[in-house]
C-alpha cells in the first residue's frame, strides 16, 4: 500500500516538474540569450547585494577626496566632500582615547543605543602617527587598489582573450608557440614575477605597476579561452559562417567569441579579485606601491605592529580589502550561475503553486 | 605510458628553460645592483663599482649572463651542479637546501588539515544543498577567498597567541564564553543534521548541554593549564573513533568490522601503558615507529581473526582506527611534556609562539619538549595557511559531489536498494575524489608560493625569506635558485596530477590520441 502511494506521489512530482519546465520555458519565451542571462543575474540575490555594495564603495571612495588634475604646482582641483586630503596634516588629537593612545577614531555608527546618533566626527577612522586623517588615507588606498584591480582586469582580459582566441582558432604552430609562452609565464609563481617587477617599478606609481602586472596576469584566462575556441570552432554554425564567406576575424569576433563570453566574464571577475589581493600582498611585502603613495596593503604593513595599541589603523584598510574582494567574488559567482545553462533558479512557493495549477488545468483539459 | 612520461619530462626541461630565461632577463632588466653604490659617498666609489661589475659580470648583456648561469645549473647532469654564489658568497644550493625542510614542514601540515577539513565541510555542504548550512558554507568560503593572508596572520597573532596565552595564566573559561561556545557548536551541528524543526531544536539543546558540561569541567579542572588525556579518555575516544570510522567506511551492520575496530580500541588503550615506557626511552623516534608497527600488525591480524570473507574493507577500517588511536597516544605524550615546556625559562608561560620556527633553547631540554615546542610554533602559520587554502577545497568538493550525485550510476546504485551511506561513501565519494586528488597535488605546489607571505609575517627562515632577501639585495643567483625550485615543483606536481588522474580514472588514458 505504502509503495503504491509513493509511486502515485512520484507521478504527481513528475507532473509538477513538467509544470515547472513550462514555467521556465514561458519565462524565457521571446528573450535573447543576453536578456535571459541578465534576468538570471538580477535574480541572484547575493550577487545583486554585492553589486550594490561595490557601487557604494566605489562612489564613496572616489568622491570623498579632492581630485587634482594637471601640474603639481598649479593643479585644477575638483573638490571632494571630505574636508581633509590624504596629504594634509591636521594636529594630532589626544582627547578621550582608550588606553592613553592617540588619534583614535571618532566614528559613531551605532544609532540609538548610546544616545547620540550616527556621526562622523573630526577623524572617523582616527589619525596615523603624524596626524594624517586616516579616513582620507584609507579612501586614497582604496582608490589605488580599485584602480590596480581594474587595470589588471582590463589588460589581462584583452590579452588573454585575444591570445587564447588566436591560439584556439588557428591551431598549428601559432597555437604551439603561444601556448609555450603561456607555459613559460604560468610556471613562475605570480608573487615572484610581481615582486621582481614591483620592487623596481613600484615607485613609479600604482597605475604603471598595474599595467606591468597586467602583462603577466593573462595566462590562465588565455588557456580557458583557447579551450573554448577549440570546441566551438568545430561547430556547425562556424562552418556555416565560413562557407558564407566570413573572414577569420569576423568568425572569431562575431561568431565564436559571443559564445565564449560567459567563460571569459566569469574568469575575469575572479582574476580581478585575485588582482586586488596580489596588489595588497605585494605592497605589504614592500614590493608594490611605495610611500608617499598610499595603498591598503601598505597601510596594513606600516601599522601591523600598532595592532595592540591602535587596532583601528589595522582594521579599516583590511575591511575595505575584504569588502571589495568579497563583492567581486559574489558577482563572479552570480555571473557563473547566470551563464550556466544547466543552472536553474530555485522555485519559490508561488511558482510551485502556479505549476500545480497548470498541472490541474492540463488534467481537466485531458 | 612510458613514452608519455618521457615526453612530459622532455617538455618539463623546455618549459624550465623558457621560464627561467624569461625570469632571469626580467629580473636583470628591472634590478640595478649598482644604483645604491652610485648614490653612496664612499671615497673608493669608482673602485667599488668596478669590482662589483666584475663580480656580477655586469659588463655582459643579460642573456649572455643567463647562459653562464645555465652552464653551471646544467652540471646537474654530470653530478656537479653550480647554482652560483649568493651575494654573501655562500653557495645558493646550500642556502636553498637549508630552507626547503622549513617550508615543507610549514606547508605539509597546512595542506593536510586543509584537505581533510575542506573536503568534509564541502561534502556535508553538498549533501545539504540549499539549506542554511549550505548557504553559510558558501559565504564562509567566499569570505576566506577574500581574506588577505597577512591580515589574518596579524589577527591570529593577537587573538590566538597573545590572548590565549593570557587566558592560560588561570585557564578558567567565564560563563558567557561557555554559553557562546556551546551555542555556536549547537547551531553548527543542528544545521548539519537539519530535519524537522523539532529535531533541529532537540539536537541544538542536546549539543548545547553536552558542550556546556564539557567546557565547565574543562574550566573547573584547569585542563588547558594541565592538559592530559590519560587511559580513560583514550578508551572513550577510542570507542568513539572505532564506531565512527566503521560507520563511515562499512556501516555498523557489518558486525565483523565493528568487532575488529572495537578490539583495536581496547588494544590501543592497553598499549597505552607499554607505550609510555617505549616513548620515554632514549630512542623516542624508534619507539614511536615500534608503536605504530605493532598497532598496524595487530589490526591486520585482528581483521583475519574476526572475518572470513571480504577482508579488505575490514582491514582498512581497523587500520584507520588504530592509526587514529596511535595519534591519540602521541598527543597524550606531547601533553605530558606541556608543564615542563611551559615552565621552562625560555618559554616562560607564553606557549603559543608568534614568531620563529622553534625556541632557541638556552638549556638542554628533553626530546618531547623540543617536539612540543615545534608544534606550538607551527600552530599559527598553519592556521593562517589552512584558512586561506581550504576555501578552495570546500567549493570544489561541493561542486564535484553535486555533479557526481546527478550521474546515472548513482541513480542505479539507489535503484538497486543500497542504503544512503553506501551510495554516498562507496559510489559518490570515491568518484568525487578523482578530480580532487589532482587538485590537491597541484595545490601543494601553489601553497609553497603562498608560504612566502606567511613566512614573512611569522618570521620563518624558509624559502620565502630567501626570496625576500634575493629581491631586496638584487641577488640574481639566489632568486633564480628559489624560482627554479618552485617552478620544477609546480611542473612535477602537474605531471603527477595527470598521471594520478589516469591511474584513478580508467576512462582517461594519458598519451592517447596524440
Amino acid at each position: 500500500m505504502a509503495k503504491k502511494k509513493s509511486s502515485a506521489s512520484e507521478v504527481e512530482q513528475a507532473q509538477v516538474d513538467a509544470g515547472e519546465n513550462a514555467i521556465f520555458n514561458k519565462e524565457t519565451e521571446g528573450l535573447s540569450q543576453s536578456q535571459i542571462v541578465f534576468r538570471r543575474f538580477v535574480r541572484h540575490r547575493a550577487a545583486m547585494i554585492a553589486v550594490i555594495v561595490l557601487f557604494s564603495i566605489i562612489t564613496l571612495v572616489y568622491t570623498a577626496l579632492d581630485w587634482r588634475i594637471g601640474s603639481k604646482e598649479d593643479p585644477y582641483i575638483i573638490p571632494g566632500w571630505w574636508k581633509y586630503n590624504f596629504e594634509d596634516m591636521p594636529p594630532l588629537l589626544f582627547e578621550d582615547c582608550p588606553g592613553g593612545s592617540v588619534g583614535c577614531p571618532t566614528i559613531d555608527a551605532i544609532p540609538f543605543l548610546d544616545g547620540d546618533g550616527v556621526k562622523m566626527g573630526e577623524h572617523p577612522f582616527g589619525q596615523d602617527d603624524i596626524g594624517r586623517d586616516y579616513f582620507a588615507l584609507v579612501m586614497r588606498g582604496a582608490q589605488r587598489s580599485l584602480l590596480v584591480m581594474f587595470i589588471i582586469g582590463l589588460i589581462a582580459a584583452t590579452l588573454g582573450t585575444v591570445i587564447g582566441a588566436v591560439a584556439g582558432y588557428f591551431r598549428g604552430w601559432v597555437d604551439a608557440i603561444l601556448m609555450r609562452l603561456v607555459d613559460f609565464i604560468i610556471t613562475i609563481p605570480v608573487i615572484i614575477i610581481g615582486s621582481v617587477i614591483g620592487y623596481h617599478y613600484g615607485n613609479k606609481g600604482a597605475a604603471f605597476l598595474a599595467v606591468l602586472l597586467g602583462f603577466f596576469a593573462w595566462t590562465g584566462l588565455s588557456r580557458l579561452v583557447r579551450g573554448e575556441f577549440l570546441t566551438l570552432r568545430e561547430r556547425e554554425f562556424v562552418d556555416a559562417a565560413r562557407v558564407a564567406g566570413a573572414s577569420n576575424r569576423r568568425v572569431i569576433f562575431k561568431h565564436i567569441l559571443p559564445n565564449a563570453i560567459g567563460v571569459i566574464i566569469v574568469s575575469v571577475t575572479l582574476l580581478m579579485s585575485g588582482a586586488i589581493l596580489l596588489e595588497t600582498a605585494l605592497s605589504f611585502l614592500g614590493f608594490g606601491v611605495t610611500a608617499p603613495d598610499v595603498s591598503l596593503g601598505l597601510l596594513i604593513s606600516t601599522y601591523q605592529d600598532a595592532f595592540t595599541t591602535r587596532p583601528w589603523l589595522f582594521w579599516y584598510p583590511g575591511l575595505f580589502i575584504i569588502a571589495i574582494a568579497l563583492c567581486i567574488n559574489f558577482i563572479g559567482d552570480g555571473l557563473r550561475d547566470a551563464f550556466d545553462p544547466r543552472q536553474r533558479r530555485r522555485l519559490t512557493r508561488k511558482d510551485k503553486e502556479n505549476a500545480r495549477m497548470m498541472k490541474n488545468r492540463s488534467e481537466v483539459a485531458s | 605510458m612510458l613514452a608519455y612520461v618521457m615526453r612530459r619530462i622532455g617538455a618539463l626541461f623546455i618549459i624550465l628553460f623558457g621560464s627561467s630565461f624569461l625570469l632571469f632577463n626580467l629580473a636583470a632588466l628591472s634590478t640595478d645592483p649598482i644604483a645604491e653604490l652610485r648614490l653612496s659617498d664612499a671615497p673608493n666609489k669608482e673602485q667599488l663599482i668596478v669590482s662589483l661589475t666584475r663580480e656580477l659580470r655586469l659588463d655582459l648583456p643579460a642573456p649572455v649572463r643567463y647562459f653562464i648561469w645555465l652552464r653551471g645549473v646544467l652540471g646537474v647532469f654530470v653530478g656537479n651542479p653550480n647554482f652560483g654564489l649568493t651575494r654573501e658568497q655562500e653557495p645558493v644550493i646550500n642556502a636553498i637546501s637549508g630552507a626547503i625542510p622549513v617550508t615543507i614542514r610549514l606547508v605539509f601540515v597546512a595542506t593536510i588539515v586543509a584537505i581533510v577539513l575542506g573536503i568534509s565541510l564541502g561534502i556535508t555542504s553538498a549533501l545539504r544543498q540549499y539549506t542554511r548550512f549550505d548557504y553559510g558554507m558558501t559565504f564562509f568560503a567566499f569570505l576566506l577567498y577574500s581574506l588577505p593572508i597577512f591580515w589574518v596572520a596579524v589577527l591570529l597573532k593577537q587573538y590566538l597567541a597573545i590572548d590565549f596565552n593570557d587566558f592560560l595564566v588561570n585557564a578558567t573559561i567565564s560563563p558567557p564564553w561557555i554559553i557562546f561556545f556551546s551555542a555556536a557548536t549547537g547551531f553548527f551541528w543542528a544545521a548539519i543534521f537539519s530535519g524537522t524543526r523539532k529535531r533541529v531544536v532537540q539536537i541544538f539543546i542536546g549539543v548545547f548541554i553536552a558542550n556546556s558540561l564539557l567546557l565547565t569541567a574543562i574550566s573547573a579542572t584547569k585542563w588547558f593549564a594541565y592538559p592530559r588525556l590519560g587511559p580513560i579518555a583514550i578508551a572513550i575516544l577510542g570507542v568513539g573513533i572505532a564506531l565512527g570510522v566503521t560507520y563511515l567506511s562499512v556501516g555498523l551492520q557489518a558486525t565483523a568490522a565493528v568487532k575488529t575496530s572495537l578490539m583495536m580500541a581496547g588494544f590501543g588503550t592497553i598499549s597505552y601503558f607499554p607505550a609510555q615506557a617505549v616513548l620515554n626511552s632514549d630512542r623516542p623516534r624508534l619507539g614511536l615507529l615500534v608503536l605504530f608497527v605493532v598497532l598496524v600488525a595487530v589490526s591486520v591480524a585482528g581483521s583475519y581473526v574476526f572475518s572470513r570473507i571480504d577482508r579488505g574493507p575490514i582491514i582498512r577500517t581497523s587500520l584507520i582506527t588504530s592509526t587514529l588511536i596511535g595519534l591519540l597516544i602521541l598527543v597524550d605524550r606531547l601533553m605530558q611534556a606541556w608543564r615542563p615546556f611551559v615552565e621552562s625559562d625560555d618559554v616562560n608561560y607564553r606557549p603559543v609562539a608568534t614568531i620563529g620556527q622553534s625556541t632557541i633553547w638556552l638549556s638542554e631540554v628533553p626530546f618531547w619538549v623540543r617536539v612540543l615546542d615545534q608544534v606550538m610554533h607551527l600552530i599559527l602559520p598553519t592556521i593562517a595557511l589552512t584558512l586561506i587554502s581550504f576555501a578552495g577545497y570546500i567549493r570544489f568538493s561541493r561542486g564535484t559531489l553535486l555533479d557526481v550525485l546527478n550521474q546515472d550510476y548513482i541513480r542505479t546504485a539507489r535503484a538497486k536498494g543500497l542504503n544512503e551511506r553506501t551510495v554516498i561513501m562507496r559510489h559518490a565519494f570515491r568518484n568525487t575524489m578523482i578530480p580532487l586528488t589532482t587538485i590537491m597535488v597541484a595545490d601543494f605546489a601553489g601553497i609553497v608560493g603562498g608560504a612566502i607571505i606567511t613566512e614573512r609575517v611569522f618570521a620563518w627562515q624558509g624559502m620565502g625569506t630567501l626570496f625576500n632577501k634575493a629581491i631586496v639585495s638584487f641577488d640574481l643567483n639566489l632568486l633564480m635558485g628559489v624560482s627554479i625550485f618552485l617552478s620544477t615543483l609546480a611542473i612535477l606536481a602537474n605531471l603527477v596530477a595527470d598521471l594520478l588522474y589516469s591511474a584513478l580514472d580508467p576512462r582517461i588514458r594519458v598519451g592517447a590520441g596524440k
